[in-house]
């Protein structure tokens, strides 16, 4: 076990090495010029080319490369060429709001779709079952942003009920406490939700129903035991592997792939910082952004891994 | 129990609530600017809403008003020698940085060389300038090696690069690099504690500043603050921005999308008012440096197939919104003017496909670039390709994001190695007020603007047009100026635009300008 936690952990490097090296490359290779944005409409070769030195991209590209690897590999991410401020400032304001969606978002997801995939499996071809089905072609089908412009003209614009747009941060010195945090969040919640409510009930549905033809299922039945501990202690438990891997996976999309849903609600997370700086081609920002949600991915798949530990007592690392 | 219980449901939600009733004690202004800030230093960046942050925080020697006209703001009172060479500045009582500290004529002087040392028009003015001096802390001379009668245009400049003026200790960074501290003696003060970059933007009333008795006109007059806080909101979805302006979250949209203003209209809240009556101008840029633009006949065909009338109606569309402008100048603008050459503004593929004829057009393509993700500009080059293709040019259309295109149009290589023929932007009002501050009228060839138009003639008329003591002389040089551009097809101008603002109805006292300006403004 802690082999295996070592061996995992140890792998971070080399693919956070990889994913360095391919990030500065592409980003090198790709049309767009930081310092033209920067130099704006009026500017001429002679400002651009200042700006560019300034910047530190005239240098031979393993310069540069190496400017900025040796500064990663002591913690510092670089300067945004825009901004004025450290990479990982920027990266540490964003996650917040970024982490907030994504938890809330799976928290709900997770609360609605397992016990609906599990009635689902239980009940298979009932009315439940049919529902279900609907409701995930139509999650899966409905873009984020059409839900989310639905619930803000029903909820924010016409019933007055929430905000339409912003954030209030839950720490930090402008905290605004739980209330204005969880009030802010509950629309962009049910946008994101509704997808994963769709994924993660199909695949409990899945599990659950297959786990329920096994032989130990109608071992219990057959000994008296209630439908609810079967359903609940025979019938999850064994399914919960596949679950928790689309959970998993589903964690690791949201962080990075809630772009639609902060520019929908204006919530000022990573989505929008890395939109921004790809736009801009502020190069240290990219890079910074990628690195970080490499390892976060690296992360969260091991934790996944380790959960099998508990769930599954047959796997052994 | 029961009351106890109730109690503590109560005082939970109290705690839960209280930083709403905090805030509501306060009158705040929340505004969506046109753009995410990036760039905090107005000298550093050309960018409009860069531009916009500077008005709120820093003050102006000199302001422009709504006619054109230069007036002082920080400057009392100001004399200038018989010969032109002398200028002599004194600025008014009760200046006073953010900082506590007195604004002096030290503060001036480096504010003046470090814009100088960047801004296009300051970099004229520099080269004029003998020295500057500070003799007492009130009053600051510009001695002159050469007469420059657009001074007071210069130092009152209202777009990019303005001349804001910032304590010595700041403006001593040089222009190459930003600066850090953001502290000026404006009406607002930057709350730095409470800047989240991409996200708002706070700046508080500075309770110290004392306006000027003149009501306000353009960037000049008394910059008077009826509100505690302005909260710049960052919202990029316009459709966002305009569900918070509905909803009241936000008090001002600053650049609705066109499309977006016949449905603000019908809401009930919502008023629309144009801050910028002199709106904004698009073009059309000619590579100056290679076939088939390097030809001047065909440049001319190519002006003269370009109308203004279907950009306009296909970019802009809302009625109301656009007008038909032949001037190079903003029409409305002190130096507009109707004589335009052979440039009509309506397009006539007859006579350009005669014109390309005689030119002797070979068939070259013509590499316009498009921008995909500006939508202010985006859909330009595709009325464009049309009307060049309907009089006989071949257009190779390339999209691509801004970023590039401006990365691209600093290539001087031949658009088949990278390079390009055409691009098309839009300025504002207050960016092509003059020769001088319109980029392209910069015809220094390699050292000028983009498309590298070498032009001797434009250049000298430029140095006239400084010299200039009067205002009809400028006029006259300016009109020169515009003939000799329509004769060497510099570029084409497409035609005036206006983009107002979307306020809720409680919003009053917006101050038109030529940048986007918040004092004055009251929220009732």
């Amino acid at each position: 076990m802690l082999r295996f936690l070592i061996q995992r952990l140890l792998s971070l490097i080399p693919v956070l090495l990889t994913v360095a090296i391919v990030v500065f490359l592409i980003l090198r290779l790709t049309p767009g010029d930081p310092a033209a944005v920067i130099a704006g409409n009026n500017a001429t070769n002679e400002d651009i080319d200042r700006i560019r030195e300034q910047l530190g991209l005239t240098q031979p590209l393993w310069t540069q490369f190496w400017i900025w690897f040796s500064g990663v590999l002591q913690g510092d991410l670089g300067y945004s060429f825009y901004l004025n401020k450290p990479v990982l400032e920027l990266i540490l304001q964003r996650i917040e709001p970024t982490l907030s969606l994504a938890a809330g978002t799976m928290l709900l997801a997770v609360l609605v779709a397992v016990p609906l995939g599990t009635l689902a499996a239980w009940r298979m071809g009932g009315w439940l079952d049919r529902i279900l089905s609907g409701f995930a072609v139509a999650g899966f089908s409905v873009p984020v942003f059409v839900i989310g412009y639905v619930l803000i003209y029903i909820f924010a614009i016409e019933l007055k009920w929430f905000p339409v747009q912003g954030y209030n941060r839950l720490l930090g010195p402008s905290a605004q406490g739980l209330g204005p945090w969880a009030w802010q969040l509950v629309l962009p919640w049910l946008s994101l939700a509704t997808i994963y409510v769709a994924l993660i009930a199909r695949v409990t549905r899945a599990s659950v129903s297959e786990a329920l033809t096994e032989d130990y299922i109608r071992t219990a039945r057959a000994k008296g035991v209630t439908e609810q501990a079967v359903l609940m202690r025979h019938a999850l438990s064994n399914a919960a592997v596949p679950i928790v891997t689309v959970i998993g996976i589903g964690v690791a999309l949201l962080i990075g792939g809630v772009v639609v849903t902060e520019t929908v609600y204006a919530i000022p997370g990573l989505g929008s910082l890395t939109v921004d700086a790809v736009l801009n081609r502020d190069f240290p920002v990219i890079q910074g952004v990628v690195l970080f949600f490499s390892a976060l991915y690296v992360l969260i798949n091991l934790l996944v891994d380790l959960s099998y530990l508990w769930l599954d007592p047959r796997i052994r690392y | 129990m029961k009351r106890r219980s109730l109690f503590a449901l109560a005082t939970l939600t109290a705690a839960l609530l209280s930083p709403w009733a905090v805030q509501a004690q306060t009158k705040t202004l929340k505004l969506v600017p046109h753009a995410n800030v990036t760039i905090l230093d107005p000298v550093w960046s050309t960018a409009f809403v860069t531009r916009n942050h500077g008005y709120m925080i820093y003050d102006t020697l000199f302001g422009t008003d709504l006619s054109g006209k230069v007036k002082p703001q920080m400057v009392d009172k100001w004399t200038v020698s018989k010969d032109n060479l002398t200028w002599t500045f004194k600025l008014r009582d009760g200046l006073e940085f953010h900082d506590g500290k007195p604004v002096t004529s030290e503060d001036v002087v480096a504010s003046i060389k470090r814009w100088s040392s960047r801004d296009s028009f300051g970099g004229v003015l520099a080269k004029s300038v003998d020295n500057y001096s500070a003799p007492d802390p009130k009053t600051f001379v510009i001695k002159l090696k050469q007469p420059f009668g657009v001074m007071l245009e210069a130092l009152g400049k209202p777009s990019s690069n303005v001349l804001f003026i910032m304590p010595a200790r700041i403006a001593a960074t040089p222009g190459t690099e930003q600066i850090k501290e953001h502290v000026g003696s404006g009406p607002y003060r930057f709350v730095p504690e409470e800047y989240k970059p991409g996200e708002r933007l706070v700046y508080a009333k500075n309770d110290k500043y004392k306006p000027r008795a003149e009501a306000p006109d353009g960037t000049t007059g008394g910059k008077n603050v009826h509100v505690d806080r302005v909260e710049w909101v960052i919202i990029r979805d316009p459709q966002t921005q305009f569900n918070a302006l509905v909803a009241g979250e936000v008090d001002i949209v600053e650049q609705p999308t066109f499309e977006q203003y016949s449905s603000l209209k019908a809401q009930k809240d919502v008023q629309i008012v144009d801050a910028q009556p002199a709106g904004l101008q698009f073009i059309f840029r000619f590579n100056h440096l290679h076939a088939p633009f390097n030809n001047v006949k065909i440049r001319q065909a190519a002006m003269v197939a370009l109308g203004q009338e279907a950009h306009l109606k296909t970019q802009v569309g809302a009625p109301g919104m656009f007008a038909f402008c032949k001037s190079i100048y903003p029409c409305g603008t002190p130096l507009a003017s109707d004589k335009m050459g052979i440039y009509t503004g309506m397009a006539d593929p007859k006579k350009a496909a005669q014109m390309l004829k005689e030119a002797g057009y070979d068939g070259t393509p013509v590499v316009l670039m498009r921008p995909t993700d500006l939508a202010s500009i985006a859909k330009l080059p595709l009325v464009a390709k049309q009307q060049l293709e309907a009089a006989g040019f071949k257009v190779d259309l390339q999209q691509m994001d801004w970023a590039t295109l401006v990365a691209r149009r600093a290539k001087k290589d031949a658009p088949a190695q990278g390079g390009w023929n055409a691009f098309m932007t839009a300025w504002t009002a207050g960016d092509i007020l003059n020769p001088l501050t319109m980029a392209m009228m910069n015809a220094a060839g390699d050292r000028g603007w983009f498309g590298w138009q070498d032009d001797k003639q434009i250049e000298e008329m430029k140095v006239k047009f400084a010299q200039a003591t009067t205002d009809a002389q400028k006029k006259a040089i300016a009109e020169q100026i515009q003939l000799r551009a329509m004769e060497t097809a510099s570029h084409v101008p497409l035609g005036q635009y206006f983009n107002p603002a979307a306020l809720r109805k409680n919003i009053t006292g917006l101050v038109p300008a030529g940048a986007q300006v918040y004092w004055n403004i009251k929220k009732n």
